[in-house]
């Protein structure tokens, strides 16, 4: 066997078995990476999905910093039960504008990919204030500090500017306007036309119904989005995927 | 340094060694065993049967899809597709029925009190409870109290349309004043005393409820009735029981009559269909409050 001993070589230098090696999983990354950049029944395309409003960005960013994603997932598996209980199946290109992305691990609460639209603002105050006022076998804990935080939007372009720097398509149009989109969603009474021009869907309320944007404001009008942006009623499913 | 001790001698049938020897310890060039050989060999194949049957090989636009065509999404349309057909019967039927023969239909109502049931747990209970017990805002749905009405037709109306949405054109609407902007301070105190008065609850001051009579059917009569006995037309709450959506005591009938309330909920044509919006109101209607 002249190639067993060749391999015998490989064995006995370590430098060089190190160098081997990494090529081989090199090879092998490539080979499960590269295709999922450019096969199109990975990238499918979806009418609808656009980057996330000013606040339902900031609003997001509350959710990974409370750690909503440790017991919350937003990742609808194609199975019966799920899409029976969470509605229509998660796809790939609803998490297109997430860095990182929210699907989670562990479900120690609900899913929460389509929450939005599924409860009242009023529900939300009053959940995150105390779930169990709501849901009384719930183990969530309380968020009541959420509305008494106030947010001065400062930064929220620099962190549109960020998303953009990592691919998610903010225009310099809407990163200028980012600090008036961002009051304007929030506030019913506010000139909000050019905001849901940038961001057609965006819903437009004062979201804890409370005076000033607070965090939970930020957080609702984002929870409040979820799964909602794509329109399935006349979005088909390629089945071959 | 050492001496190395010498190998012990090689015996009659031995295997050959590797041919290394560490510290005077030689290593028997023995096969592998077979089962295990055979084992790794099995998963070779099955491998490479595994990327013919399914989706596997990135190709130039796609990847192959397999000699069982199968994909997630396609089962799982199948598997709900194949729930509805063998469903498809008795949900015609229930979604046909006359609303008030559902319940004398013996087939027809075990279906739709556990398929309610199923429909309840996934879309109701985070707001009126697993037990349907309700919380504050979200009312009870055990007990015979109803806002908007408790037979099996103002149910489904309820459930269908829902409560004060932008929604539904049909929406359950009724909304009242917020009196704080229409009364003074001591005829919003001395009405809270006068409905805590009739209410089973002992008035905070018992000395306003007279005045409190007079602002009550100047005020709220018109929806709550003179008797305080509610009203399902508009969705007025009786006031003469002991049954609180958002609370009894002092300071919450305050700020119930002063900012008033609105609670919302939403239409569930949108999500449900027919049969699964009957099978929940059957299964509210059997909970214990039905008319």
């Amino acid at each position: 066997m002249q190639i067993l001993s060749k391999h015998k070589f490989i064995e006995t230098n370590a430098t060089l078995l190190l160098v081997l090696s990494f090529l081989v999983v090199t090879i092998g990354g490539l080979v499960q990476i590269t295709p999922l950049f450019y096969l199109e029944n990975t990238i499918e395309k979806v009418d609808g999905m656009r980057p996330y409003s000013p606040l339902e960005l900031q609003g997001r960013e509350v959710y990974i910093r409370e750690g909503c994603y440790v017991c919350h997932s937003q990742m609808i598996r194609p199975m019966r039960d799920e899409v029976e209980r969470y509605g229509h199946y998660s796809l790939a290109a609803e998490s297109m504008y997430d860095h990182p992305f929210q699907w989670g691990s562990k479900r120690t609460g609900p899913d929460l990919a389509r929450v939005g639209g599924r409860y009242s603002d009023d529900w939300h105050v009053v959940h995150l204030r105390d779930p169990q006022s709501v849901v009384p076998e719930s183990i969530m804990p309380k968020y009541g500090f959420l509305e008494n935080t106030i947010i001065q939007p400062k930064y929220i372009g620099e962190l549109m500017a960020t998303h953009k720097f990592v691919g998610v398509p903010y225009t310099d149009e809407m990163i200028a306007a980012a600090e008036a989109d961002f009051r304007a969603q929030a506030d019913p009474d506010s000139d909000y036309d050019e905001m849901l021009e940038r961001y057609p869907g965006a819903q437009v309320r004062n979201f804890d119904g409370q005076p000033g944007i607070s965090e939970a404001d930020a957080l609702i009008a984002y929870l409040q989005m979820l799964g909602t942006l794509v329109d399935f009623s006349t979005f088909t499913p390629d089945a071959s995927r | 340094m050492t001496d190395h001790p010498t190998p012990p001698p090689r015996q009659e049938g031995d295997p050959d060694t590797t041919g290394h020897v560490w510290d005077g310890i030689e290593e028997f060039d023995n096969p592998m065993p077979r089962w295990w050989l055979w084992c790794f060999y099995l998963t070779i194949i099955w491998g490479v049967a595994y990327t013919i049957a399914y989706p596997a090989w990135p190709m130039v636009s796609s990847a192959t899809s397999g000699l069982l065509g199968y994909s997630t999404r396609g089962e799982v349309a199948e598997e709900i597709a194949a729930v509805e057909m063998r469903n498809e019967g008795i949900n015609m039927q229930l979604a046909s029925a006359e609303l008030t023969e559902i319940a004398a239909n013996p087939e027809l109502n075990t279906y739709a009190t556990s398929a309610g049931a199923a429909v309840y747990r996934t879309w109701c209970t985070q707001c009126h409870g697993s037990g349907a017990a309700g919380a504050v805002g979200y009312p009870n749905l055990l007990d015979d109290d109803w806002l908007w009405g408790g037979d099996i037709e103002s149910i489904h109306a309820t459930i269908s349309h829902g409560i004060r949405n932008e929604e539904d054109d049909d929406a359950r609407y009724s909304e009242m004043p917020a009196f704080g902007d229409i009364l003074e301070t001591e005829e919003i105190t001395s009405v809270v005393n006068y409905v805590m008065s009739i209410s089973g609850g002992a008035p905070v001051d018992p000395a306003q409820v007279a005045v409190g009579a007079e602002v009550y059917l100047d005020n709220c009569s018109a929806c709550h009735g003179e008797e305080a006995l509610g009203d399902v037309e508009q969705g007025a709450p009786n006031l003469a029981d002991a049954i609180w959506l958002y609370g009894g005591d002092y300071d919450t009938l305050i700020e119930t009559v002063t900012y008033s309330r609105y609670g919302v909920m939403p239409p569930w044509t949108q999500r449900l269909s027919e049969a699964e919006i009957r099978a929940v109101a059957v299964y509210v209607h059997q909970l214990g409050g039905g008319e």
